[in-house]
C-alpha cells in the first residue's frame, strides 16, 4: 500500500491500488461467463418392478385394477395405435410431433372416479404399459405423464395413477 | 464522470466505483446460477420432456445412472457400452453397495435415455438391472415448461 501526501491541507489520503483487484474480478468474472450453461430441470418417473412377478395364488389383496395401456408403433417408431383395456382411444399428433393424450387422460380419470384418500381405488389402481418393440420412447413419457397425473387450475400437480409397470418386452418387428 | 485534480501532474482519474459495483452485481449472479452438476448429464442423450417432470425435493440416496443414448448405447460413467456388456457394471456397483453395507433394494437406477430411442431397448436395460436384483427405476424426463 503506497501512501501519499496529495493535499496541501495536512490531511493524509490512503489511495488503494485498484489494478490488481480489477485483473482478478475480471478474470473471475470471464471465467463464470465462459462456464455457464443454462441446464433445464429435470425430473423423475418412479416404477419399481420387481424381477419376480407375483406368485400365482397371491395376489396383492389391495389391488383393485390394473389398467392395461397398448401401444402400437408404425414403422418409424411414431405412435399408430393406442388402446386402454382394449378400447382405442384418438389422440392428437401436434406439429412438433407431440401426442398429446387427453383422451387417455380423461379416461383414467372417469375410471379412477371420485374416490381419492388411503384405499382409494386411485390409490390401489396400477397402470402396465404394454408398447411396440420400436416405438419411440418419447410416446412412452407422453403416455406416462397423462396416467400419472396433471397440473390444476392452481398449477399444483394432481396426481392419478401413482403405480406403473411396463408389461414384458414384445419382440421385434419383423425379427 | 467526476475529474479530479488531484495532483500537479495533470492526470486525469476516473470514477471506478459503477464499474467495480456492476462487476461485482455480474460476478455474484454468475456464481448463484453456475451449476456444476453437469456429470450427471450427456450431450448424446436428449431427454422427452413431460409438465410433470419436476426436481425431486430430497436427492436420490444411491443413484445409478445409466445414459441410453439413441444407437442403443450405454453410457455409463465414462465408458459407452453396449447393453449386453452391462452386467459386470451392475456387479461393480453391487459390490460397492455391498462395501456400504447397502443392498440393491437402496439403490435406484436412473435411466436417462434418449426421447427417441425405442422402448424395446430401454426394456432390455431395465431387464439388465433386474437380473442383477436392481428393482427402483426412475425414469428421467425434462421438465417442460412451454405450457
Amino acid at each position: 500500500m503506497k501512501l501519499r501526501h496529495t493535499t496541501t491541507s495536512g490531511d493524509d489520503k490512503i489511495e488503494l491500488q485498484m489494478t490488481p483487484m480489477i485483473d482478478i474480478v475480471f478474470q473471475l468474472l470471464v471465467f463464470f461467463i465462459m462456464t455457464f450453461k443454462i441446464v433445464s430441470q429435470e425430473g423423475d418417473f418412479n416404477i419399481k418392478m420387481p424381477l419376480a412377478a407375483p406368485a400365482a395364488g397371491q395376489p396383492d389383496e389391495l389391488q383393485v385394477e390394473t389398467m392395461r395401456v397398448r401401444m402400437e408403433a408404425d414403422g418409424t417408431g411414431k405412435l399408430a395405435r393406442m388402446t386402454l383395456n382394449d378400447r382405442v382411444l384418438p389422440f392428437l399428433v401436434g406439429e412438433d410431433g407431440r401426442v398429446q393424450m387427453k383422451p387417455l387422460q380423461d379416461e383414467i380419470i372417469a375410471l379412477l372416479g371420485t374416490d381419492r384418500g388411503p384405499d382409494s381405488i386411485q390409490e390401489n389402481s396400477e397402470v402396465e404399459l404394454d408398447c411396440d418393440f420400436g416405438l419411440n420412447y418419447v410416446h412412452v413419457i407422453e403416455a406416462i405423464t397423462a396416467v400419472s397425473g396433471y397440473i390444476g387450475d392452481d398449477d399444483t400437480v394432481i396426481k392419478l395413477v401413482e403405480k406403473i409397470k411396463f408389461a414384458p418386452p414384445r419382440p421385434i418387428a419383423g425379427g | 464522470m467526476k475529474i479530479k485534480k488531484g495532483s500537479t501532474s495533470g492526470i486525469l482519474e476516473g470514477d471506478l466505483t459503477p464499474m467495480i459495483d456492476m462487476t461485482f452485481q455480474l460476478i455474484a449472479f454468475f456464481m448463484v446460477l453456475i451449476n456444476f452438476t453437469q456429470s450427471e448429464q450427456n450431450e448424446k442423450v436428449k431427454l422427452p420432456s413431460s409438465v410433470l417432470a419436476k426436481p425431486a425435493k430430497a436427492p436420490i440416496a444411491f443413484p445409478i445412472t445409466l445414459h441410453l443414448t439413441e444407437d442403443a448405447t450405454v453410457i455409463i460413467g465414462l465408458q459407452e457400452i453396449s447393453i449386453g456388456a452391462l452386467g459386470p457394471f451392475l456387479v461393480r456397483e453391487r459390490n460397492v453397495l455391498q462395501v456400504q453395507g447397502k443392498t440393491t433394494d437402496d439403490a435406484t437406477i436412473v435411466v436417462r435415455a434418449h426421447k427417441f430411442s425405442s422402448t424395446g431397448r430401454v426394456q432390455e436395460l431395465i431387464k439388465k438391472c433386474q437380473e442383477n436384483n436392481f428393482e427402483k427405476f426412475a425414469l428421467r424426463a425434462k421438465e417442460d415448461v412451454g405450457n
